[in-house]
């Protein structure tokens, strides 16, 4: 059986999208059934290992109308624009990895912009605890359960989430003072 | 609470918190590396807990690479692990290898691994000369140096840089094995397997060395990869998994080589576990040349690739065994010149995020030992 | 008219000065603060090969009060800033500082939202060194022109007036 067809008889009615690209099996769940679903492609699947976790801002993907090419009867091309509200901005990737066969997974959870939450899965694989806070600093994606979401690269007091495509490359001059309360 | 801690313990040093006492290290100090810092909470020298606190070399790498096109990049990731740059490049060159889909030519990819066992060779020596540096034993550190310079001397004729190697190119390597290699290879294998000798001579069976060594910072295997630990780190801890055997990738397939592998997880084993895998190295750089010399000479070394690339849209994740463990690289392409998100997978992003962990019940000494067994790099711990 | 040596550049001021000059550069304790890919270059020049201990940069001093060269090597990032200038303020007058690699002197590759755009504008830098990494020979050659710089300098004759003020007060 493929790893594909293994990976839909595990997560059945919890897959919404299995792609491929260049061997790479990626699949598609909802941010509802996150967790379960995780929980089940590691007992069940056996991908045991969490080999990292990220976050994608898709803004700019989805500022550029799609456009799709479409054939007319009298053979010329019209370019149409696809219909429908834009997908979620944000999306967050988990890379999962199987010890006993080797093979690699990732699984992908869309986040809207206005409600960017996700449940934390430090409680199946612990070495999820920095890239999530990593993915809070960079991007703003917060995980509920996290045991400390907190910065994690920049300082404290930085306002931004810099990895966001309408962050500038250069900064905003933002600059760090301590307060030294020297006695 | 932390920015409480920030202030209080850089000016005034350690305050009193309960009963236990906070203290500071890092970032400067000596023993940290240039940017790593730890705060620890002790009862009297035992440590209860210790949070490190990262980002002091966050040079927003990933965000670069965003705004550059693919073979620009490449440059920029030899500032990853700056002790085997090396590694990085190619484990870049493979990912977008990947993602254009094409094949390496045998010659390029028998140089590869050459470059790359050399590169980890000199990485392995800076840790555990490093390590010895930092346990007080200094003479080895001057072992390990010199060989690392004839090392350092190969890289120089193959492609002109000592550290910051940027070798290779998409699609291949740009220049065959330098002349005076041929020459140099078999009087350098004696010479690296001294150096190993000496350093071993010195410190594995020496009283000082077992005592602040063996049995400290114990880690087990399971709890291991719970953290995701990759590498010399996990084999140290009894879990034979290389990536070289596991998923190989250029022709590791057909050389032949073992996996060193611990038994406890403590500092001791993971210095032997780097001190072996100096020795498979050499053998994997003698197999992997002799294949190189059955190769005509004027075997290609490039693959044609456009001078732009346009990669076609989709996402990949690639994976190298770097001298720390599995460095990776996740590649999302748009179809446009420039990579439209690029993550990188430090192998010690995932080791140091454990060090609460690690050495928790363990000596404030013992911290020390146990920061400098993990070889944490900050170039690609922060990015 | 005791003084008229101090006001001017007279033969005892010029001795004294000659005398100090040579004992702080013979041995310019170095600090060395690497923070990245130059640190593994300075660490090289500072072990066997390279040895910069021939230039009397013998005793590296692990902290900044009892150093007299500040050797920054490597990237200073903006949350890294606040600790750099604090580590230049607790070493000891008199102090010189050297900039390694193209990130110190001026951020290099990485002009990007986290990284300082060099450290000249932080502290004074006294010796550049280009280069990404420089090699061990580019530090050497850094040391050799501190330390020709520090043979040129008038210790006395820059604090005269204070001398003097001093001198002054004790009649």
């Amino acid at each position: 059986m493929s790893l594909k067809e293994r990976v839909a008889n595990i997560l059945k009615n919890d897959l919404l999208e299995i792609t491929e690209s260049k061997g790479d099996v990626c699949v598609e769940i909802s941010r509802q059934t996150l967790v379960n679903a995780l929980k089940r492609l590691k007992e069940e699947g056996g991908f045991d290992f969490l080999s990292d976790l990220l976050g994608i801002d898709n803004s700019d993907l989805y500022a550029k109308p799609k456009k799709k090419k479409k054939k007319t009867e009298d053979g010329t091309e019209q370019e149409q624009e696809e219909k429908g509200p834009p997908p979620p901005r944000f999306e967050v990737v988990y890379l999962l990895l199987s010890l006993s066969t080797n093979e690699r997974l990732q699984v992908r959870v869309r986040v809207p912009e206005d409600d960017l939450e996700l449940p934390s899965v430090t409680s199946l694989w612990r070495s999820a605890n920095w890239p999530e806070r990593e993915t809070f600093d960079m991007f703003g994606i917060r995980f509920n359960g996290h045991p400390n979401m907190r910065r994690l690269l920049m300082w404290d007091e930085f306002q931004d989430y810099p990895l966001r495509k309408d962050y500038p490359l250069e900064g905003k001059g933002e600059e760090r003072h301590l307060n030294y309360n020297i006695a | 609470m932390a920015k409480e801690i920030e202030t209080v313990c850089i000016t005034t040093g350690p305050t009193e918190v309960g009963d236990y006492v906070t203290l500071n290290i890092g970032p400067i100090h000596p023993a940290m590396h240039g940017t790593l810092r730890v705060i620890t909470k002790t009862d009297g020298e035992t440590i209860i807990s210790a949070k490190p606190e990262i980002g002091y070399l966050h040079r927003g790498v990933e965000k670069l690479g965003e705004n550059l096109t693919y073979s620009q990049f490449l440059p920029i990731t030899d500032r990853l692990n700056y002790c085997s740059a090396i590694c990085n490049n190619v484990a870049y060159e493979m990912a977008v290898e990947k993602l254009l889909g094409i094949e390496v030519p045998p010659k390029a990819q028998l140089i590869r691994m050459i470059m790359m066992e050399l590169a980890r060779i000199a990485d392995h020596e800076v840790c555990v000369g490093i390590l010895g540096v930092d346990l007080g034993a200094l003479t080895p550190f001057f072992y390990l140096i010199i060989q690392r310079e004839e090392i350092y001397e190969i890289f120089e004729w193959h492609h002109g840089a000592r550290l910051t190697n940027s070798m290779g190119a998409i699609g291949g390597v740009e220049a065959d094995l330098p002349d005076r290699f041929h020459e140099k290879w078999p009087r350098m294998r004696d010479s690296i397997r001294k150096a190993n000798d000496d350093t071993d001579k010195l410190l594995t069976h020496n009283r000082i060395w077992m005592d602040r060594t063996v049995g400290v910072n114990a880690f087990c295997g399971d709890d291991a990869l719970n953290w995701g630990f990759t590498g010399p780190m996990l084999r140290a801890c009894g879990v034979k998994r290389d990536l070289r055997k596991n998923e190989p990738y250029l022709l590791y397939d057909k050389v032949d080589f073992d996996i060193p592998a611990g038994k406890h997880g403590d500092v001791f084993d993971r210095y032997m576990v780097r001190m072996l895998e100096m020795e498979q190295s050499v053998k994997i750089i003698d197999q992997a040349y002799a294949m190189y010399k059955e190769l005509p000479e004027d075997a290609p070394l490039m693959k044609k690739v456009p001078k732009i690339l346009r990669p076609p849209a989709g996402q990949i994740y690639h994976a190298i065994e770097s001298p720390n463990g599995e460095l990776g690289f996740f590649i999302r392409s748009d179809g446009s010149d420039k990579p439209y998100r690029i993550k990188i997978r430090p192998p010690c992003y995932m080791v140091y995020q454990a060090f609460d962990d690690l050495v928790k019940g363990e000596m404030i000494s013992d911290l020390i030992a146990c920061l400098s067994s993990l070889n944490v790099i900050a170039g690609e711990l922060d990015r | 008219m005791k003084f008229q040596a101090i006001h001017g550049e007279g033969w005892l001021l010029t001795k004294a000065e000659q005398l100090i000059n040579w004992g702080r550069s013979r041995s310019p304790w170095p600090f060395p603060y690497g923070t990245a890919c130059c640190g593994i270059e300075l660490m090289c020049a500072l072990a066997s090969g390279y040895d910069m201990a021939r230039f009397g940069a013998e005793r590296v001093a692990f902290t900044p009060r009892q150093c007299d060269v500040l050797i920054e090597a490597g990237t200073i990032t903006k949350k890294m800033v606040p600790v750099l200038k604090r580590i230049y303020a607790q070493m000891a007058e008199p102090k010189w500082v050297i900039a390694v690699g193209a990130c110190a002197c001026s951020g290099g590759v990485f002009r990007t939202y986290s990284t300082a755009q060099g450290i000249g504008s932080i502290i004074p830098v006294d010796v550049y060194i280009p280069g990404c990494p420089p090699r061990p020979e580019g530090i050497l050659y850094a040391l050799l022109k501190l330390i020709d710089k520090i043979e040129a300098d008038h210790p006395l004759y820059k604090q005269r007036s204070k001398v003097v003020e001093a001198l002054e007060a004790a009649k």
